[in-house]
């Protein structure tokens, strides 16, 4: 046991001695997350608020009166334009420009026609709304007019309405969704993953250096020469090498709630505390088994590797195995309930998704810790193993 | 005399890659390294285990030493044996070679206290230890550099160093002088007739002839992985330097040597 501590501590020295290692793998993967979510967020929702109140600029032949004062408030301002052939060239060129926005064209006494036209008694009224696809100010324009004018057309033949107005009806909300529900069910989908690939992406920033690099450049050899039970070397590097991603693990996990505010903008109103202290405790034991269960088997893939090179080309099989497993449960895969917790990797998630559902399985959780602490015992014991085999140790 | 080490038939063959049969020159997937050597040594000597390139010195000890089993054989040291007992061996001995590496990112002073640690040394033990290999090595000079950023000459002296911190009774030491400058190879023959004066046993293996008539009392002689002499220096030698003795042996047993 004291060994143990031994080895912990210098891995643990040996890491944090080094500010670059500690920048790559602590502070970045955080920082980077962080800095990403929020630009993009930031990003959608300026993208989301410009087309709001940006003024349309659009030429306009026959622009009838009821049109005129029904995208007041849109706002359109309209540029009057007799649609003189002559004119054309300019008037697309302004288009292609993106100085202004639409070019729409109203037939003659349209409104009237309009009125007068029955279903199924040959060609309607055409309405031609010319458009750049390529600058977005004309493509969100093109749309909203377009919605206008579909609503428009069925308010001239209006026979009733379905959920009008604001998103409350005579008997309550419309929505009847539990109020954290939607975006639960979102981040059920997504954060299992991504805290599965931020730990896997820890891991691997550190165990190859640590094992099979010590393989490599003959420092494991000076350990093996040593009293040293080889079970305190296996246990002693797991250990403090799941210390060291779980610390990454944390920091991407902390850049991705910090920044989902600013990522979901003002329309979401959720709250990250929704979820309760219990359910972080229990998220926190479950995240730290799934640690030590994947620092176990990329421990011993590293082990089986003669360089830092070839290990990481050797767990490269592991993390597709790892984000596959992460991507069933979002893509629907639903597995029997007890049988769930018995799969390493695949009950983490499970159990993770559950909790961010606001359907936390208390027992599938402690079954799910459970079972990845005994795997870790029966990996460290694998470990141990390659540590006392010289074939595996000294294989070159 | 009281026998400290007997090494009985050990025997270790490799398989060998594709890669290391081209290397080697030979078809044969397995190579015999040691085959059936045996060999006793005595507390308080010095044992030299002399022998060309490629005999199956560091072989042998690394098999000592307890890195690598033996396909047969075993060797008892001081009671025990380094196929049941690896863990036993491994405190009783320190042991050298330079296949052990130091990680760059320490400092000699951290490794010391690292691996001290890892033997059960007690604190204070470690501290007086530390005072008196530092100084006697001049490693007291740089014992805050990072190995990374040492010389050759220094990190020898420094693995040395770290190799006897729970001062060991048997010190097995492979080539201790080999790319060493002539001055640093001084400290270390001198330091090893040191160990000896304090009783300690020890084996060392090299290619060296003037290492061996320096310092060792007894000397074995390997040629492909077998023991073909094994007595005391002046036995060996009767009366003629050792090397000259060395090649006659060598053709006796083997057959001209033709480059
Ligand atoms: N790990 C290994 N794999 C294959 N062959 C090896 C290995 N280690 C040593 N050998 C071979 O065994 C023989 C003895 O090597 P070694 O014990 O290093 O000799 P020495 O130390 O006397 O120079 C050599 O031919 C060497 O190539
Ligand atoms: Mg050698």
């Amino acid at each position: 046991m004291n060994n143990v501590m031994t080895i912990i501590k210098k891995e643990l020295s040996r890491f944090f001695g080094d500010r670059r290692l500690v920048f790559t793998t602590v502070l970045m993967p955080g920082l980077m997350i962080y800095l990403m979510y929020s630009l993009l967020g930031q990003r959608m929702v300026q993208e989301m608020s410009t087309a709001e109140d940006y003024v349309t600029k659009a030429y306009v032949v026959n622009l009838p009166k009821e049109i005129r004062e029904g995208t007041a408030e849109s706002p359109v301002e309209w540029k009057d334009w007799d649609g003189n052939p002559d004119d054309v060239d300019r008037v697309f060129h302004e288009l292609e420009e993106g100085e202004i926005d639409l070019v729409v064209c109203f037939p003659e006494n349209f409104m009237t026609d309009a009125a007068a036209y029955e279903i199924g008694s040959g060609a309607a009224p055409q309405v031609e709304i010319y458009y750049n696809s390529a600058k977005s100010n004309s493509y969100t324009s093109y749309d909203s007019l377009r919605d206008y004018l579909d609503r428009f057309e069925e308010s001239m033949v209006n026979k009733y309405d379905v959920n009008v107005g604001e998103e409350t009806g005579s008997l309550g909300t419309y929505d009847q969704a539990p109020k954290n529900g939607a975006v639960g069910k979102m981040l059920a989908g997504l954060l299992p993953m991504l805290i599965m690939t931020f730990i896997f992406s820890g891991v691997q920033g550190v165990a190859p250096e640590s094992i099979a690099g010590e393989k490599e450049r003959g420092t494991m050899a000076t350990l093996l020469v040593t009293p040293v039970k080889r079970g305190a070397l296996a246990f002693g590097k797991v250990i403090s090498l799941s210390i060291i991603a779980l610390m990454s693990g944390i920091s991407s996990f902390l850049g991705t709630i910090l920044s989902m505010p600013k990522m979901m903008g003002d329309q979401v109103d959720f709250d990250m505390s929704a979820y309760g202290y219990s359910n972080y405790a229990l998220l926190f034991f479950v995240i730290i088994s799934t640690v030590l269960v994947l620092v176990s088997v990329i421990s011993i893939i590293s082990a089986m590797a003669n360089s830092v090179k070839e290990a990481t080309t050797m767990m490269a099989p592991f993390m597709i195995i790892v984000m596959i497993t992460s991507l069933l449960p979002m893509i629907g895969v639903k597995f029997g309930g007890a049988f769930a917790s018995l799969i390493p990797l695949f009950n983490s998630v499970k159990v993770m998704g559950g909790i961010f559902e606001f359907k936390t399985d208390v027992t599938a959780a402690f079954m799910t810790i459970g079972v990845n602490l005994a795997v870790t015992c029966l990996l460290v014991g694998v470990l141990t193993k390659m540590f006392s085999s010289e074939k595996v140790m000294f294989s070159k | 005399m009281e026998e400290l080490l007997q090494v009985n038939g050990l025997r270790k063959t490799f398989q060998l890659t594709a890669k290391q049969q081209k290397l080697e020159k030979t078809k044969e997937k397995v190579k015999v390294a040691v085959d059936g050597l045996s060999f006793t040594a005595y507390k308080g000597e010095v044992f030299g285990l002399l022998g060309p390139n490629g005999a199956g010195k560091t072989t042998t000890l690394r098999m000592l030493a307890t890195l690598i089993k033996p396909d047969a054989g075993d060797a008892i040291l001081d009671g025990a044996s380094i196929v049941s007992q690896p863990e036993q061996v491994r405190s009783k001995i320190g042991f050298l070679t330079s296949e052990l590496k130091l990680e760059d990112f320490f400092t000699p002073n951290y490794q010391f206290d690292f691996f001290s640690r890892l033997y059960g040394v007690d604190p204070d033990t470690i501290e007086k230890r530390k005072k008196v290999l530092f100084e006697r090595f001049g490693i007291d000079r740089f014992a805050e550099v990072k190995v990374g950023n040492l010389s050759t000459g220094m990190k020898q002296k420094v693995s040395l160093v770290i190799s006897l911190v729970h001062d060991p009774d048997v010190v097995i030491f492979d080539e201790p002088t080999n790319g060493l400058d002539v001055l640093t190879a001084k400290v270390v023959t001198d330091f090893l007739l040191d160990l000896k004066s304090q009783g300690k046993t020890i084996i060392v293996s090299t290619h060296i002839f003037s290492l061996i008539e320096k310092i060792c009392d007894r000397v074995g002689i390997v040629i492909a992985g077998k023991m073909v002499t094994c007595d005391t220096l002046e036995n060996i030698c009767a009366g003629k330097p050792l090397e000259d003795r060395f090649f006659e042996i060598y053709e006796e047993k083997v057959g001209k040597i033709d480059e």
